[in-house]
């Protein structure tokens, strides 16, 4: 059966939880004696019961009432199996919001029909155009608190929709629905005879899944070379997983940004038939006919296909959840497919916050904001416009020991010379001294190669 | 690709990505069929072998069969094996057995079993593969990264795992302070004497576990089949504490229709663990403290 990813985002207490655990009990999706044991909970406490109880699992949460982490909760509808991911809507919980929104391959965006458009339902929304989500619907909660008024639910509809094209995204799904009272779940309700459009079960299984895409060129990070010597296994194996096209046995390969080449003399698993071809999404390995040196990171493409962009700066759309501020200059980590570099933040053209007034001339991204940005990396990195190449156009910063922010590429720039890094900072003396450690690491493979042949073939 | 393919591939690159960026790496192996699976695609994402060590905590209450069937896989698959074990208090009879509470005896001898095992600060006896002796290591470095066979689909709190989880000096968890994790890049920087633990298989539920078996035709303890007497285990543990159901199912085959459409369908897999039913329905409290 076919699995789809689908994430519930919107602001606290607009009903994500109610909606999730609603749903779960209207489609018998629970396991058995759960309700039951839920409702008895409840009575012992002296609380009403509420279908969000289901969710929110951690002992926490049910004390304060609110969603902490993205719950992955598994569904089945007749069509396909889901993965709901309940993501958090309070403002201190982006992270996690937005770590359950980035496995998501369509959302459902919750408003609540008498708060209205509240921050985070802006700011969500523009976190998943910057997720790269999107199939959107929105579901338009808590409509018996507004007497399931049509003039309340064409407003808010209009409010909204303004505010979409605002981020380029355009979606003209709007539900009414009662998650509570379980109004246009799963059934269209007399309580809006004046909707005739899809019901929140009906919207989940018209979403698409994302598909792979034949006619894309091949391409897949380095994510690891191995040499098991156990068993007297001689094969120096090149690992990844193909994030488009298609690879052969035969096929000569180029690696981003080395130039490397070689050709591709078998490909390798563990209990499978002997395969000759692999394609997108596959864990693969392959051996080569001659044997280079390459690192980690390095982007695999064929040589009779295009190439990856490669350079050393970028412009990006970037969201910052750090507790310190994303600052000019300062060393980070980037991880960008499976490679990794040091990074500068180069420049801030706008920071972008919840409600779309973008400001310039910020010295810093601050937590919780969004920001159009230029980096510098320490390496030359192979890389592609989000927008051509969505596995291969993200990128995750690193500050300290965690995951701060993350973006999309949306221009690959010219790369800065050494000469002009210079004379630009004290920091890139560090990066000088960097690269020259690669290279001599590059020489001493070489020696080592020469002088110690039988460990390398 | 089905979802099967899918799924693997996703648990080898997340296997592949813990053993390029943890120096001292290892997996738990409660001999179970989810960290069994594990064990399977560990060979698949490294071509047959198996490259870091396996950790296994012995209670002392595990179901025999499970140390014979432990023990025999060592060696036909060549595992580095290590076990760990709170000496102390089965010596002093600290147990569910002797009077303690479920829950505290869980602490002692798994969870505390666990991080001193881990932490190096215990014995830890290790299996040599290549002497294929048994030997002591003591004062042995700390495990930086530890993968582990929870699913999001047992339990509440693990739904809410990260797949790359830290863990704090002490070992606990605290599910609030959570870093992001965006897309298929995973927390793979840590402090100084904090680890991570690793989840490869966290969007896999119970079926898909059954359907793998039966698509590798993966070595699975017989403890799970019905051998005859119209009773199997559907969940793995210590015999005081785990209940075997009534079920014929006598395969893998057997059990995946007994999941779809027979008398398991909406019954929840851990019901036959006593000690979830203690932490009041989930086991929240017991996995801050450094449970699986």
């Amino acid at each position: 059966m076919q699995r789809l990813n689908i994430v519930i985002t919107g602001h606290v207490d607009h009903g994500k939880s109610t909606l999730i655990g609603r749903l779960l009990a209207d489609t018998d999706s629970l396991p058995q004696g759960k309700l039951e044991s839920v409702k008895k909970m409840c009575e012992n406490n002296a609380r009403p019961f509420e279908y969000a109880f289901l969710l929110d699992a951690l002992a926490d949460e049910q004390k304060q009432g609110i969603t902490i982490d993205s719950a992955r909760v598994f569904f089945q509808s007749k069509k396909r199996e889901y993965i709901i991911i309940d993501a958090p809507g309070h403002i201190e919980f982006l992270k996690n919001m937005i770590s359950g929104a980035s496995r998501a391959e369509a959302a459902l965006l919750l408003i609540d029909a008498k708060e209205g458009v509240a921050e985070n339902s802006k700011r969500h929304g523009m976190l998943l155009s910057l997720l790269g989500i999107k199939q959107v619907a929105i579901v338009v909660n808590k409509m018996d608190l507004v007497n399931f008024s049509e003039i309340a639910f064409t407003k808010l509809k209009v409010e909204y929709s303004e505010y979409l094209a605002t981020l380029g995204i355009k979606s003209d799904i709007f539900i009414p629905i009662s998650a509570r009272e379980g109004v246009n779940l799963i059934e269209h309700s007399a309580s809006t005879p004046w909707y005739q459009g899809p019901t929140v079960l009906e919207i989940l299984d018209s979403f698409k899944s994302v598909e792979e895409k034949e006619n894309d060129d091949f391409r897949m990070p380095l994510q690891d070379v191995y040499k098991f010597t156990r068993d007297n296994d001689d094969r120096r194996i090149y690992a990844g997983t193909v994030t488009s096209g298609e690879l052969n046995v035969g096929d000569e390969v180029v690696f981003y940004p080395s130039l490397k080449r070689s050709r591709v003399a078998s490909i390798e698993s563990f209990n499978t038939e002997v395969k000759t071809s692999v394609k997108e999404s596959v864990a693969v390995g392959f051996t080569l006919e001659t044997q280079i040196y390459v690192r980690n990171g390095d982007v695999v493409a064929r040589a009779d296909q295009s190439a990856p962009k490669v350079s050393n700066r970028f412009e990006a759309n970037l969201f910052w959840l750090g507790a310190k501020p994303l600052e000019l200059d300062k060393p980070y980590k980037i991880k960008i497919g499976s490679a990794q570099s040091t990074i500068y933040l180069e420049e801030i053209k706008r920071v972008i916050d919840g409600d779309t007034l973008d400001r310039a001339d910020e010295p810093s991204v601050g937590r919780h904001e969004a920001a159009c940005v230029i980096f510098r990396v320490h390496d030359l990195l192979a890389m592609e416009l989000f927008a051509e190449n969505q596995k291969l156009g993200r990128f995750v910063i690193v500050d300290e020991y965690d995951i701060a922010g993350g973006g999309i590429i949306t221009e690959v720039l010219d790369q800065y010379t050494t000469r002009r890094t210079k004379a630009l900072h004290v920091n890139d003396i560090l990066v000088d001294k960097a690269s020259t450690s690669a290279e001599f690491e590059e020489e001493l493979f070489a020696l080592l190669r020469k002088h110690f042949p039988h460990q390398f073939t | 690709m089905d979802h099967l393919d899918r799924l693997e591939a996703q648990s080898i690159y997340i296997l592949r990505e813990a053993y390029r960026s943890f120096p001292n790496l290892a997996m738990l192996w409660s001999i179970g069929k989810d960290s069994t699976v594990l064990l399977w695609l560990t060979r698949k994402a490294f071509f047959g072998h198996v490259p870091y060590p396996l950790v296994h905590i012995d209670t002392a209450f595990k179901i025999p069969e499970m140390i014979k069937y432990r023990d025999e896989i060592a060696v036909q698959w060549d595992l580095n094996l290590v076990v760990g074990q709170n000496k102390e208090a089965l010596a002093k009879g600290e147990t569910f057995v002797n009077g303690l509470d479920r829950l505290s005896c869980c602490k002692k001898l798994k969870s505390d079993a666990l991080k001193y095992t881990l932490d190096g600060t215990w014995a830890r006896r290790k299996w040599n593969p290549y002497k294929k002796v048994w030997e002591d290591e003591l004062n042995g470095a700390p495990y930086t990264g530890v993968i582990v066979g929870v699913r999001a689909d047992e339990e509440g709190s693990r739904s809410k795992e990260r797949v790359f989880s830290a863990r704090d000096e002490k070992s606990e968890w605290d599910a609030s302070t959570q870093p992001p994790e965006l897309w298929n890049q995973y927390k793979t920087d840590f402090a100084p004497r904090t680890h991570v633990r690793i989840h490869p298989l966290l969007e896999w539920t119970e079926l898909n576990i059954w359907e793998y078996i039966q698509r590798e035709n993966i070595p699975i303890i017989s403890l799970y089949f019905d051998q005859g007497n119209g009773k199997r285990y559907r969940s793995l543990g210590c015999f005081p504490c785990t209940a075997p159901v009534d079920s014929q199912a006598r395969n893998p085959k057997e059990i995946i229709e007994e999941l779809t459409s027979g008398k398991f369908k909406d019954i929840a897999e851990r019901s036959g663990r006593a000690q979830d039913k203690d932490g009041g329905g989930t086991l929240e409290a017991l996995r801050k403290e450094g449970y699986m």
